[in-house]
């Protein structure tokens, strides 16, 4: 028996020329719960995909209890006891938590439901889950159907537990309940790997830290011996100086007031909590912070497509001075006013775009009612697809190929092409380079500079803070829904931001 | 005032009971096969085609055997009428199957096209057989109709018929041939299948949400498949019902009608649910036949014979309406599942 | 590690394609036509014994007339074809805008059914009261509105409360079938018939004419149907194509939160497709009931509006492609019927020939859409 209950070494994984992984060595001991730290795209869910069957590394061995296993579907992960939390559940809503969790599974033919749920509850206690086996899944908060996939892993006899940002859908309360779970497990001897990029929370449940930076393992730290300040500078590495043109804003003028902001979601959780502050004209104010942490909802907000519980958007009109509230305002109202929005979502063509259409009709989603004829007027959106593609190199056969055929960074720079285009008073941008190569994000930086001189108010939100702090005039950085400080762009340190990303406002 | 009474006591009759439930029977062999096909997340419209197929496959089955022995065998044609009957509702399942499951055709256009192929297949077989085996007339299959018809002998002996409470219990209760009783029986099967076993749990599941059906291991692709093709198999027992107990053996175009888009109705009116089935067929077909029982001439009948869809209709509206999770259809029902590469 | 590799690799995978040029994808369906005729010979052979290259003659004599028959005759089976050619393509164009917003609207022979009652009604009421203009005008509104409330009922439950459309507009023909039923003794030409039998059959009133074009395109011929529909078809092209009610109902189909992010009342949308849809199935009602059998039935829309859905699916929405196609199954039909009658067999026949050659192009469309991988191919790319 070895006491590691997990060993990978060297472990690659290439995606192209991409390197998601590269020489990844990590070790995770029985009984032990390890935090694996990263930035988005650092390749932690790689990783652990990987270890669940969903990957085959293209190198490396990995060991499960001192032997060498291959894992090449999920199946095999689970036959060699390790269980996987995604963050988005894969549960059946109309089915009762006992059925989730038996589901699939072999045995008798017929369903000995009471047994499964007897089992249920003895895991429960052992464990100090509060949940009950008979309850339907649509009935549950977010962290009941989490606690329903644990469970499903451990009446699986899983003895590794990967736990990928668990903690991202729960509310306080919720996480410190979830830690005393991880707690008793760990004292049962499983192995557990959680992934996360809340330094509290890895300061607070964690015997050992796991860094990984683009795609490279960086190292590994006792808990004990290991500080907030510590663990970023382990996480983001060194200032990278980049090479973007940044001029002083000029003559700027207040363009909108953001006040006491708040948004829940569907299950009434807090997306925005209390969100203030102000943008000015001919200024990009930037916006940091860890994924999930209210940038959809604050844009969406503003966008008039989220309806906030409470707060105040207003706008000053640049055409009339008039200052306007932008809240219970139409999606069109608010774009007709000049507050554009291009949003790059995971599924790229979910938001704003239409993927069977070509670029002309894309960029009709914005003009087509344009003029009081019963008929669309396509001359110039083709005219402006034309333009984009020159301005922006987009690589299409034709305006008419349908965008969904394009790749990823094309389809980015219709969708950014497009809302510059109107030369909007407000811009505001999400993950704008998301996936783009070097000279196409360059492309898209000079863009928004160029808006910026013109006097729009441009609200970018970033991922790669070397990116936020060469590009951008001021920040903003949101954690968990809340404002955790706004800095000056000039003086910030990325180190100074990295902390701001994974505190908690204090009295929250 | 007196019009209510005289529609009450023709309701209320033993022999109004006895006809309701020989047009509910085929609609309650369609609707569990459906059932089936659509909790594995399958719409098939072609349900109709299938029961046609399933009818003319019996009664091709029985006619072929009868011509061939020289003195057949009543119960032998039995089987061979209902083997064939589900060998060819099965092949009308796999076409379905193959094209939308393999070839990912839409499921909505396949279905159609089956019933325009099933359909076509039942009443070019049931109007051409007979020239085709160089015979000429009108085909039957007396013998075997009658071997379907053949009920509990105690229900016309002497003692219940003189009894009129026995006789009316016999007629309501006891008085079907062998296929009735078994239809029950596997709706009643189809409803522990789904609700008690392993099997039925995971193929609730492929209907709701492949993708986590898929994450559990279970073959998506697999599941649909036998779902389908053994949906298909009791729904075409439901043609041969319609064939040999209803008709008694004789074919005759397009007397099936609407009863195939009937049994989809039942599925919603049951809400997905095989045992409601059973007493909702039996409603359905005595709304069916409800305009026989009413003093009332023309067309006002045909205004009754709308009361099932529009009983269904206001049910899917009401269902939609209370939004109650576990009356919806199938959450993935209509669409295909591809488990997209990465 | 290379073997590791292999084994995790499935023998045969399926990707979706990306594009196909047009050349491969018409070579894909002739090659699916040529395998459905192949399997439809051989079923002609199995069941008649004729001689397959005889069977598709009589085919041809049976849609364009026989060619020893007088000119006059054979115009006759032509503009048969034709008409019904027409009406079919009328009720796919009016399937189109409801299928691009990806309502399933499978209750076509409903709106037909009730857009030709109206029509009925319409002639039977003001038949000999009105100037012909007149009467045509309430004619077509009638079947316009009764098609279009038909349509909306399944609508306003589908953009209110997410009700599943493919099974509220499939119960809909039904309640249309027994209104017409129901009238048809209501109205009956003799008591017991149980049939309308032809509306003013002395005065004419409501039948279309060609006397109205002075006879210009001769006289015994379908020449209105056909310029009805053709406009239809072309008003359908630029409505889907270059209106801004085509396009909120594109985006709408494609992606509800880009229809969303756009601005756009999906709800209203949803509402007026549907209008739309089911009062252009009313006018295929007006069409048949006026321009061709002058009574009504409930056999008057005959499966059409479950045909003309597959006659739009395969033609990808594309109304000139309709046509093509539109015509290909009446041919079927019609061929095929002529084959049966003349060996004495039942003309389902031709239902039978027409499905085996719907699921060859069905099952072909997935090699337009997706692309094989074969393990060994995978592995010389490594």
């Amino acid at each position: 028996m070895s006491q590691n209950a997990i060993e990978l070494k060297n472990i690659s994984k290439y995606f192209g020329p991409v390197a998601a992984n590269h020489h990844v060595s990590l070790t995770v001991r029985k009984g032990e719960i390890l935090s694996l730290l990263g930035e988005n795209g650092s390749g932690k869910t790689t990783l652990m995909n990987m270890l669940s069957g969903i990957y085959y590394p293209d190198e490396g061995e990995i060991y499960i209890d001192g032997k060498e296993a291959a894992i090449r579907s999920p199946r095999d992960a689970f036959e060699h006891g390790i269980g996987m939390i995604h963050q988005h559940f894969k549960l059946v809503d109309i089915f009762t938590a006992a059925e989730n969790i038996i589901l699939g599974m072999e045995g008798k033919g017929r369903l000995n439901l009471a047994e499964a749920s007897a089992k249920i509850r003895a895991l429960c206690e052992k464990y100090g889950f509060k949940i009950d086996p008979d309850e339907k899944v649509y009935n549950m908060s977010v962290s009941e159907k989490q606690t329903v996939e644990i469970i499903k892993q451990l009446y699986r006899g899983a003895d590794i537990l990967i736990l990928d940002e668990p903690t991202a859908v729960l509310t306080p309360q919720e996480t410190e309940r979830l830690f005393e779970v991880l707690r008793n497990m760990r004292a049962d001897g499983k192995a557990i790997i959680i992934i996360t990029h809340k330094l509290n929370e890895v300061l607070e449940i964690s015997d050992r830290v796991a860094v990984l930076r683009k795609g490279e393992y960086i190292g590994s730290i006792e808990t004990a011996q290991a500080t907030e300040k510590s663990l970023t500078d382990m996480m983001v590495g060194h200032k990278v100086d980049l090479d973007i043109e940044r001029v002083d804003p000029v003559t700027p003028v207040p363009r909108l007031f953001v006040k006491n902001l708040t948004c829940v979601d569907k299950y009434g959780a807090k997306t925005l909590d209390d969100v203030s502050f102000e943008v000015t004209s001919g200024e990009i104010f930037g916006i940091a912070g860890i994924a999930g942490a209210g940038q959809k909802s604050l844009l969406e907000a503003i966008a008039g497509l989220e309806t906030p519980v409470s707060g105040s958007i207003r706008f000053i009109d640049p055409r009339t001075g008039k200052e306007e509230e932008l809240v219970g305002k139409s999606p069109k109202a608010i774009r007709d006013m000049g507050v554009a929005l291009s949003f790059v979502p995971e599924d790229r063509l979910g938001m704003g775009l239409v993927g069977a259409m070509g670029m002309t009709g894309n960029m009709m989603v914005r003009s087509y009612r344009d003029g009081k004829s019963l008929f669309t007027e396509t001359k110039k959106p083709r005219v402006l697809s034309e333009d984009i593609v020159k301005q922006l190199d987009v690589v299409t056969p034709s305006i008419n190929t349908p965008v969904r055929r394009l790749s990823g960074g094309n389809v980015q720079k219709v969708l950014v092409g497009r809302e510059i285009a109107n030369s909007p008073a407000v811009l505001m941008t999400a993950y704008a380079v998301r996936g783009l190569d070097i000279n196409t994000s360059y492309t898209i930086y000079n863009l928004l500079g160029d808006e910026k001189k013109r006097g729009s108010a441009v609200v970018f939100v970033g991922e790669d803070l070397d990116v936020l702090l060469a590009l951008c005039d001021r920040i903003m950085v949101l954690s968990s829904g809340q404002v955790t400080g706004i800095v000056d762009a000039r003086s910030a340190t990325k180190e100074q931001i990295g902390l701001m990303m994974t505190q908690r406002r204090k009295g929250a | 005032m007196q019009f209510v009474l005289t529609v009450l006591k023709s309701f209320f009759t033993s022999a109004f009971f006895h006809a309701a439930v020989m047009q509910g029977i085929p609609l309650l062999y369609g609707a569990v096969g459906e059932i089936l096909t659509e909790k594995s997340g399958n719409l098939n419209l072609g349900i109709a085609g299938i029961m046609y197929m399933g009818g003319i496959g019996g009664l091709i089955g029985a006619f072929l055997y009868e011509n061939a022995a020289a003195s057949p065998i009543p119960f032998v044609a039995m089987m061979v009428s209902i083997l064939s009957a589900l060998l060819l509702a099965t092949l009308g399942g796999l076409i379905y199957a193959v094209l939308t499951i393999t070839f990912r055709a839409n499921q909505n256009v396949t279905g159609l096209a089956l019933t325009t192929f099933g359909v076509g297949f039942g009443n070019f077989m049931g109007g051409s057989i007979m020239k085709l085996t160089g015979k000429t007339g009108q085909i039957t299959v007396y013998l075997t109709g009658k071997a379907f018809k053949s009920t509990f002998a105690f229900a016309a002996s002497e003692t219940v018929v003189n009894n009129p409470f026995l006789n009316a219990i016999c007629t309501m209760f006891f008085s079907y041939g062998f296929l009735t009783y078994f239809a029950i029986a596997i709706a009643v099967a189809a409803g522990y299948f789904l609700a008690r076993t392993r099997k039925g749990l995971n193929l609730r599941a492929v209907g709701e949400s492949p993708a986590t059906a898929d994450a559990n291991n279970i073959n998506v692709s697999r599941y649909k498949y036998v779902a389908i093709c053994v949906g298909a198999a009791i729904a075409g027992l439901g043609g041969l019902y319609f064939v040999m107990e209803y008709m008694g053996g004789t074919w005759q175009n397009d007397a099936f009608g609407d009863r195939g888009w009937l049994a989809i109705a039942l599925v919603i009116f049951a809400l997905w649910k095989p045992v409601r089935a059973i007493w909702a067929s039996i409603l359905f077909g005595g709304l069916y036949v409800l305009y026989t029982r009413i003093p009332i001439a023309g067309a006002t009948q045909e205004f009754f014979k709308m009361v099932p869809y529009v009983v269904t209709i206001i049910v899917l509206g009401i269902t939609s309406f209370r939004k109650r999770p576990e009356d919806q259809p199938p959450q993935s029902l209509g669409l295909a599942y591809f488990r997209e590469e990465r | 590690m290379k073997k590791e590799q292999t084994l995790r690799e499935p023998f045969v995978r399926m990707v979706k394609r990306d594009a196909m040029p047009g050349w491969q994808r018409a070579c894909i369906y002739a090659l699916a036509l040529l395998l459905a005729l192949i399997v439809c010979s051989a079923v002609i052979v199995a069941f008649t014994g004729l001689n397959p290259v005889t069977v598709f003659k009589t085919m041809f004599e049976t849609t364009f007339g026989t060619p020893d028959l007088a000119w006059k005759n054979r115009a006759m089976s032509i503009w048969t074809t034709v008409r019904d050619t027409m009406i079919l393509l009328c009720v796919a164009l009016a399937l189109v805008p409801a299928f691009r917003m990806r309502f399933w609207n499978i209750g076509g022979e409903g709106q037909i059914l009730v857009g030709g009652l109206a029509t009925a009604f319409a002639m039977r009421q003001f038949g000999d009261a009105m100037p012909t203009w007149l009467l045509f005008t309430y004619m077509v509104c009638f079947s316009l509105l009764a098609g279009m409330v038909w349509g909306l009922l399944p609508a306003v439950f589908k953009a209110f409360w997410n009700t599943n459309e493919t099974l509220f507009t499939l119960m809909m023909n039904y309640i249309a079938i027994q209104i017409v039923s129901a009238f048809s003794i209501l109205w009956e030409a003799k008591q017991g018939s149980g049939s309308i039998g032809v509306i003013n059959k002395a005065t004419k009133a409501g039948h279309m004419t060609t006397s109205w074009l002075s006879g210009a395109f001769g006289t015994k011929n379908y020449i209105i149907d056909v310029m009805i529909v053709l406009a239809l078809t072309i008003l359908i092209f630029v409505y889907m194509k270059y209106t801004k009610h085509g396009y909120e109902l594109t985006v709408v189909g494609e992606s509800g939160n880009t229809a969303r992010y756009a601005g756009i009342n999906v709800r209203r949308v949803i509402i007026r497709t549907m209008a739309l849809s089911g009062a252009l199935c009313g006018l295929a009602g007006f069409i048949l009931v006026s321009g061709s059998s002058h009574t009504i039935s409930t056999n008057t829309a005959g499966g059409r509006g479950f045909t003309a859905i597959i006659v739009a699916w395969l033609a990808k929405f594309n109304p000139f492609m309709m046509i093509v196609i539109s015509f290909f199954l009446v041919f079927m039909d019609y061929g095929a019927k002529g084959v049966a009658t003349s060996c004495g067999l039942n003309k389902a026949f031709s239902d039978i020939i027409t499905g085996i050659i719907l699921f060859f192009i069905l099952g072909s469309e997935f090699f337009i859409n997706y692309r094989l991988v074969f393990r060994g191919g995978r592995k010389e790319a490594l």
